[in-house]
């Protein structure tokens, strides 16, 4: 019988939750790869953010393209999200995030946007009668 | 150094509250009392304080739920009392601040301290036993999570003593609820202690959520999970992506109130409404977090007393997991009247309708379990049958008030009281009681006195339509929620009946502290073997009660209802020798954890700023502390586990 058995299979670091592929938290060079390139990404949105000879709205957009440039290099290099079959639970569970977020914020702007617009202040109404 | 709390926060003028503290100090002395002269001490320090076993844990929740269920019952009949007594001329025994506070805090209570940590013990005790597992994934975090609920649940009762609690209603929407129109500390007795049993919470949800996708029997694959354990997941699915929103809007109103930031003010730039919507897309997922397990405990409960498998478990699972998404879809259902356009309240209302299908579905499922099986008329299943008569009826008012025209009538009226004590006591609280039921002889080894539950039930159940049918009534003609004092004396006989109805409520619970009593000292004539009930999932395999370990030998399942298929067999399997099991140590850090807790949310409430800092920084140190405590397991040699099993014979 060896060791592996003798253990309550299910207590053992292979099985339990977290600890089952502790080669899924990735390397050093991983790390500094994700580090230098968010570094990057933040300074480039520094750099951009107080630009003047951009059109507004292309700095807001090239600002847009660098978060969500930045949140795929946090999602795959340190929570290590990928399409290993081994991932296939955090990607669900990521994907819900994603979904539950989604229906919140866009939810949320929906109906606040109603509420701006019906439930103006009383004296902001009279100034716009004027 | 006391900050803003001096001897004037003891409210030595009012003698309800007095009394009530005096009663309650005597009684909390005569425990203690009672442990010290029993030399008990040590035995509760280590069987039940610090153990991480999930079994004992949930035990330590439900008794929790019971005896906040006694609290939020005094508030509600005193509300009762008063209206009755407040009619026209009478102004009753309560002044408004105080009565502001009672509703407050019964809604708080209920919700938070009663009916959540009651299904939360269901699922911590019920899940691993049920999926074959030996414990949840994170016992010590368990152990956290309970005793950071019980933190919040003793700092929402110190305001009864010290200082006050909020009058803000149990969402404490602002403006109401910030620091110019709140200033005392009621409000922050509010936020903290959910503050605090809202982390708690949180941690159960990614807990149990992680036992049940990692660490079910061999061969159990989703599809064939008990449907228990199925709402268990969605509800816990729910607790992980909503409770975070509960979180994140107090701790901005908590900015709003000791930092003046502007989230939720009139001025500054703040918006109240942006509170009101946000509470609530924690607010609606949260109420199928209370309903789903319970009705995964009806669906266990006529199954096995009809003798028959859940008819379309398929559809049963679907239809928890359409709920599960839906959830996330209705929220603004609970502020039609607030000023959105036609076609966002169009939208909201008709998600909300829908939701009542797969609702429906359910129920048509469990009525055709039981056509053509035979049903024992247990007292689970007369809770059962009672639930879903009455919960059939408070749906049906819920979809009355999804149509947005007729709740701009009812918005905020006792109609909308009735409606949901009609589904939460109805649904949730009658679930909770049957599982309770259902599932205490393999909790201790005993049945509950059959008789006693029975009228029991029947109490509470004529008791709740007395109490809230004529409550609809009122509604319609007119009467609003929350109110101390009333001019209408049309009112005054249907609220007579609402009292009688609460009295008769109390008589049930009254029936069930005597059954309870009665069960534990008949205990050697009500003895239970490891399956009383003929069941048919996998928590009725092992010992009443189940070992620390729950099975000797981890099932293999290749089927639903495993236990069932398991009894249909006549196999006589080979006695395989014992191996030893690997267990987790007791741990003390929940129960420091919250003490801190408590520490640093009574100084926050107070102002006490020295007491908020040594608690945060004592709450760190735990964590570091036990983070590189490796030493904490232990094995339970082959010879122990054969020595229990070899004393307590059952089936597995």
């Amino acid at each position: 019988m060896t060791a592996q058995q003798r253990h309550d299979p299910r207590r053992g670091d292979a099985s339990t939750p977290g600890l089952e592929g502790r080669q899924a938290h990735g390397s050093l060079r991983g790390y500094i790869t994700g580090y230098v390139l968010a570094g990057a990404l933040t300074i480039a949105a520094f750099a951009i953010a107080p630009s003047t000879g951009m059109a507004p709205f292309s700095v807001v957009a090239a600002l847009a393209v660098l978060a969500i440039a930045q949140m795929l290099v946090h999602l795959i290099f340190f929570l290590h999200i990928n399409t290993a079959p081994a991932q296939k639970t955090n990607v669900l569970a990521f994907a819900a995030a994603i979904l539950i977020i989604a229906i919140v914020v866009i939810g949320s702007i929906w109906i606040m946007g109603h509420l701006n617009r019906n439930m103006l202040p009383m004296d902001h109404l009279m100034q716009m009668q004027r | 150094m006391f900050g803003k709390l001096t001897l004037s926060a003891i409210p030595f003028d009012q003698p309800i509250i007095m009394g009530t503290c005096i009663v309650l100090i005597l009684g909390i002395l005569a425990i203690l009392a009672l442990i010290t002269y029993k030399k008990k001490w040590g035995w509760l320090w280590t069987e039940w304080i610090t153990t991480v076993d999930h079994k004992r844990i949930g035990i330590m929740y439900t008794l929790l739920a019971l005896v906040m269920l006694l609290r939020g019952f005094s508030d509600a009949i005193m509300m009762r009392s008063q209206q009755v007594l407040a009619s026209s001329n009478g102004h009753g025994f309560l002044p408004p601040e105080h009565y502001d506070q009672i509703f407050s805090a019964h809604g708080t209570i209920m919700i938070f301290f009663m009916a959540m940590p009651f299904v939360v013990g269901l699922m911590n005790f019920v899940v691993p036993l049920q999926i074959g597992a030996r414990d949840v994934a994170f016992p010590v975090l368990n152990s956290v999570s309970f005793w950071l609920t019980a933190a919040g649940a003793l700092l929402i009762n110190l305001s009864l003593g010290i200082g006050e609690f909020s009058r803000t209603g149990w969402l404490a929407y602002p403006p109401l609820s910030e620091l110019p129109f709140s200033p005392g500390v009621g409000v922050d007795y509010y936020l903290w202690s959910l503050q605090i049993s809202g982390v708690g919470t949180l941690l159960s949800g990614v807990n149990l959520l992680t036992t049940l996708l990692k660490l079910r029997a061999p061969g159990m694959r989703l599809s064939m999970m008990p449907v228990f354990s199925w709402t268990a997941l969605a509800s816990n699915m729910l607790i992980v992506a909503a409770f975070p929103i509960l979180t994140a809007t107090f701790a901005m109103l908590l900015l709003d109130r000791y930092l003046g930031t502007h989230f939720f003010t009139n001025d500054g730039g703040g918006n109240p409404m942006m509170y009101i919507n946000l509470i609530w897309t924690w607010g609606h997922p949260e109420v199928y977090i209370l309903i789903l397990p319970p009705f995964g405990v009806f669906s266990e409960v006529i199954s096995t007393f009809s003798r028959k498998p859940l008819f379309g478990y398929r559809s049963m699972v679907v239809a928890t997991m359409v709920i599960t998404l839906l959830a996330f879809t209705t929220w603004l259902h609970h502020f039609f009247t607030m000023g959105s356009g036609a076609d966002v309240n169009g939208f909201f209302g008709i998600t909300t309708m829908v939701i009542a299908i797969p609702t429906g579905v359910k129920i048509f499922n469990w009525l055709f379990t039981m056509y053509g099986g035979r049903v024992r008329f247990t007292s689970p299943v007369l809770w059962t049958i009672g639930f879903m008569v009455t919960f059939t009826i408070g749906g049906m008012t819920g979809v009355l008030m999804a149509v947005p025209p007729a709740d701009f009538v009812l918005h905020n009226s006792l109609f909308l009281v009735a409606h949901f004590h009609n589904v939460i006591i109805g649904g949730v609280v009658f679930g909770c009681l049957a599982g309770l039921t259902y599932w205490f002889p393999k909790a201790f080894g005993f049945r509950l006195h059959e008789g006693l539950g029975k009228a029991a039930f029947w109490c509470w159940f004529v008791g709740f339509y007395l109490a809230f049918m004529p409550l609809y009534i009122l509604g319609f003609m007119g009467m609003t929620r929350r109110m101390n004092h009333y001019d209408d004396p049309s009112w005054l006989p249907y609220l007579l009946v609402a009292e009688g109805g609460a009295v008769l409520i109390f008589v049930g619970i009254l029936l069930q502290a005597t059954q309870l009593v009665w069960s534990i000292k008949k205990r050697q004539t009500l003895r239970a073997g490891a399956d009383p009930w003929d069941g048919r999932t996998l928590e009725w395999s092992t010992a009443s009660p189940p070992p620390p370990y729950n099975f000797a030998r981890v099932p293999q399942v290749a089927c639903i209802d495993a236990y069932w298929e398991a009894k249909q067999e006549v196999t006589t399997a080979p006695e395989e020798p014992f191996e030893a099991i690997e267990m987790p140590k007791n741990s003390g850090l929940g129960f420091f954890v919250a003490f801190f807790a408590v520490i640093g949310g009574f100084g926050m409430i107070w102002h006490i700023w020295w007491m908020g800092i040594l608690a945060l920084v004592a709450f760190f140190a735990l964590i570091v502390w036990s983070s590189w405590d490796e030493n904490d397991e232990f094995e339970l040699s082959a010879r122990e586990v054969a020595l229990f099993e070899r004393a307590n014979p059952h089936a597995a």
